[in-house]
């Protein structure tokens, strides 16, 4: 185990360079960045110039690559152009999408998973089919418009939460935007735990623990859904980093200033170290969210521990 | 099955948090009357904000709260007024003797004095301190050493500012320009404090001016929240309490804000809500001129059209353009068609001619044909409009303006649209000259004189003549122009000026820009100033 850990960690770390390399080449194929601080006037030559030096933007792409990986190292993400550190930036934006991303989690889990349980051992039932439906009306209606579908029924016309989210984004002003964050996802949650189930539910172990005699409870708790849960846990581990890269839709409509924020901030003013920066976190999010899924699995299916 | 209740019961206490804390998001609206806070939209500003750093409306927003300066631009007028300036007094329209008022104090205390001004001033021009601003202080004598166009300074303070005493000081220009004085109002020019220059960082965290409001408290990105500063000296005391300026990621969410109540002024209604702002808002609604222009810019670079059958071309695809159907429509009157290349907010005195431009941007598709035509047709055989894509909608008038062209010409390739995936990679590409054909300008005055419409947009090598325009007959009359101490007449010659450009069509006038708000029936005398800024400090709250 431990050294099936160490294996993955050191996969990560080519993963890591390339990741941030191919962002690194993508910002600077967009141009000089300096050109579009002044507004719609071109910026005074020797000002421009000044400020190229203090980015580090007169020097060649590699010898730039090399020094920002060299800083990222020892903490370091640069400044933003609004004389920020991009690293200040971060401690404003991860805790609010953090906390967006696991009340999205919260409600696929919660909703996802009790509703394809419930579908799962009813199939074929009107339950089975009407969840489905509904399922499927989510899947298909895009994110933003349902985020502004909600926006204005819940916000404006009926008053029952406020249409933008306050600055320090405190968990209750989070509870709709998690919930359109996570409509999709959940939808996912849904079918692919109602197919695991059902599949299971007509396997040998399943009829064993009925002939014994267990409680349809602990049968269903302890048997079916530890075993169904593998292919859960890989789409709600995998959907964490996806989540917290994806809020960009979710937060602008209800103004959360999270990553996808600053982000977004970042590629309009092409600021090469935010956008830079908060992708290099996004990547080792992700990549971490990847181990613990596979490191999951063995906790709930022992045959994987030993292989 | 110890574990197992044990996770349900965690599940069950998030659940019951969750709904909890969901009723307690009541609304909290401040006190009201004169100590009302005012909720408004902010957008994020671009650059720290220093005076002379500020070139955007957002940040602008706040210095117009938190400074005055030596004149202030009448919010209806437009014209510049003494506000610190007891009097300034020139006797060649080079040197200028300037008197600052007594009794102006920083929201610190400190007295407002001379030394405030040049102090401030030396920081702005001076290359070392990256401030963006820094050229509106090049007429300054001096400025060459201060900020060269290559290399280290070679000197610290601009050697055209000299402190006389506590409240006078001289400044000498580089060239003749009358109405100097005029540009003082500009936000560059602010005074600035000592505790700017000691401790930088701590003022750029809280800045500290001397204008109506003080700000109490900021996040950077998120929030600033500004209150009356009840010892101000000025005679523009603030009537309301204090603004609170919320960052909005978007204008959209602003919007809805604003009518759900949460929010009680937006200053930018998003183009997708002008179809119901009158629906939502009635006479809440704040449509007004502002300082801004919006023009095509030609690559006078480019030999093909650098010619002058090449101006005939121009002065057709001019006429080709329906101008009234395009504010009409895709913009919703929130722009009014150009008959100049100024704006209206300059009024009759200071240079605005509903006339001056003529047949030549009145809407005339045949003549357009004709003009092309003889003008030997479209260089390259295609026009290619570029813009940016990534804000502003562009593309929706450019594809119009195209649309009109085609049909003009009875041609459907006529005309396209070429976007710009950024606008830093679109200004890139003007700064390297490498415009394949017209593209987009807009330009927003620093301050209303007819002069910053002319000068820095269509001088030879001025700073923002990106199409590289020059005639010398242009550059002529704007010199005399500058030279002349009478105001009406230099505006005459300005005017003259625009008739050269005009004959040449050395840009198409487009459609002026209107600054557009929207607020709470909780607010009361709210207006736009020319700069389309709200003036915040005579909003009254109930």
């Amino acid at each position: 185990m431990g050294r099936y850990v160490i294996r993955r960690l050191l996969q990560m770390i080519p993963v890591f360079f390339g990741a941030t390399l191919l962002i690194f080449l993508m910002v600077n194929v967009m141009g000089d960045p300096v050109a579009g601080l002044c507004g719609d006037r071109q910026c005074d030559p020797a000002t421009a110039a000044q400020l190229r030096t203090e980015f580090g933007l007169d020097k060649p792409l590699w010898q730039q690559y090399l020094t920002y990986m060299g800083n990222v190292f020892t903490g370091d993400f640069g400044t933003a152009f609004n004389g920020q550190e991009v690293t200040e930036l971060m401690g404003e934006a991860f805790p609010v999408t953090i906390r967006l991303t696991l009340v999205a989690i919260f409600f696929e889990i919660l909703i996802g998973i009790t509703l394809g349980v419930l579908t799962g051992l009813k199939r074929g039932r009107p339950v089975d089919t009407g969840a489905l439906l509904l399922t499927l009306v989510v899947i298909s209606i895009p994110t933003f418009v349902m985020g502004l579908l909600l926006q204005l029924l819940l916000g404006v016309e009926w008053g029952v939460i406020k249409p933008a989210v306050s600055t320090e984004a405190p968990l209750n002003e989070l509870i709709i935007p998690g919930l359109v964050l996570a409509s999709v996802s959940l939808a996912y949650v849904t079918r692919l735990t109602r197919t695991s189930i059902a599949e299971n539910a007509r396997s040998d172990y399943v009829r064993t623990a009925k002939a014994k005699g267990l409680p349809r409870r602990r049968v269903v708790s302890r048997h079916l859904l530890r075993n169904s849960l593998i292919p859960v846990v890989t789409f709600i581990g995998t959907d964490v980093g996806a989540l917290m890269g994806g809020a960009i839709v979710t937060e602008r409509i209800f103004n959360i200033h999270g990553v996808g924020y600053q982000l977004y901030q970042g590629i309009l003013r092409q600021n090469t170290q935010t956008v830079v920066g908060f992708v290099t976190v996004l990547v080792i999010v992700f990549l971490l969210a990847n181990l613990l899924v596979d490191l999951l699995y063995a906790v709930l299916d022992p045959r994987i521990r030993y292989a | 099955m110890r574990g197992v209740t044990h996770a349900r019961c965690a599940v069950c206490a998030v659940a019951v948090a969750l709904v909890a804390t969901a009723c307690g998001g009541g609304s909290d609206s401040g006190t009201s009357g004169a100590d009302g806070i005012v909720k408004s939209s902010w957008g994020d500003p671009q650059n720290p904000l220093e005076p002379a750093n500020t070139n955007e409306v957002q940040g602008g927003k706040v210095l117009d709260m938190l400074f005055r300066g030596l004149k202030r631009y009448n919010a209806k007028t437009g014209a510049a007024e003494d506000m610190l300036a007891e009097k300034i007094v020139t006797p060649d329209s080079v040197n200028f003797t300037i008197t600052v008022k007594d009794g102006w104090t920083f929201s610190n205390g400190e007295k407002v004095t001379a030394k405030s001004f040049v102090d401030a001033w030396n920081y702005g021009a001076n290359l070392k301190n990256n401030q963006k601003n820094a050229y509106f202080f090049g007429y300054i004598d001096g400025y060459a050493q201060v900020h060269p166009d290559k290399g280290r300074p070679t000197a610290q303070t601009l050697s055209g500012l000299k402190v006389v005493n506590g409240k006078t000081f001289t400044v000498k220009l580089s060239q003749k320009f009358s109405t100097f004085p005029d540009t003082l109002g500009y936000s560059a020019f602010s005074p600035l404090p000592t505790a700017f220059f000691n401790d930088h960082d701590a003022w750029l965290s809280k800045p500290i001016g001397n204008g109506p409001y003080t700000v109490s408290s900021y996040t950077k990105g998120a929030t600033m929240e500004m209150r009356r500063w009840d010892a101000y000296p000025g005679p523009d005391k603030a009537q309301n309490g204090g603004i609170d300026l919320n960052v909005y990621t978007d204008s959209n969410t602003a919007y809805t804000d604003l009518t759900a109540g949460n929010l009680d002024l937006v200053d930018d209604v998003p183009a997708s809500q002008l179809k119901n702002v009158q629906a939502d808002l009635g006479d809440r609604y704040i449509n007004t001129s502002a300082g801004i222009i919006q023009t095509l810019a030609f690559p006078h670079y480019t030999p093909a059209w650098n010619t002058p059958d090449a101006a005939k071309v121009r002065k057709g695809l001019s006429m080709a353009i329906n101008r009234r159907q395009i504010t009409d429509t895709i913009f919703q009157k929130t722009r009014t068609p150009a008959k100049d290349w100024t704006s209206p907010v300059l009024g009759a005195d200071g240079g605005f001619d509903g006339t001056l431009c003529g047949l030549e941007c009145e809407y005339n598709p045949a003549e357009a044909k004709k003009l092309i035509t003889e003008g030997g047709g479209i260089p390259g055989g295609q026009l290619k409009i570029s813009y940016n894509a990534d804000t502003g909608s562009h593309k929706e008038w450019v594809d119009a303006v195209c649309n009109n062209i085609n049909d003009a010409l009875g041609n459907d390739k006529a005309c396209v649209g070429n976007p710009v995936g950024t606008f830093a990679d679109f200004r890139n590409q003007i700064g390297q000259h490498k415009m394949p054909g017209p593209f987009r300008a807009g330009w927003q005055m620093d301050y209303p004189l007819i002069q910053n419409f002319q000068q820095p947009l269509y001088y030879t090598n001025a700073s923002s003549n990106d199409g590289l325009y020059s005639n010398p007959e242009y550059d002529k009359l704007v010199d005399q122009a500058n030279a002349e101490t009478d105001t009406a007449k230099a505006v005459d010659l300005f005017k003259k000026a625009e008739q050269v450009l005009r004959d040449d069509m050395g840009a198409i006038p487009l459609w002026y820009q209107n600054g557009s708000a929207g607020y709470s029936e909780r607010l009361s005398n709210v207006a736009l100033n020319p700069f389309s800024l709200p003036v915040y400090n005579e909003i009254k709250v109930s």
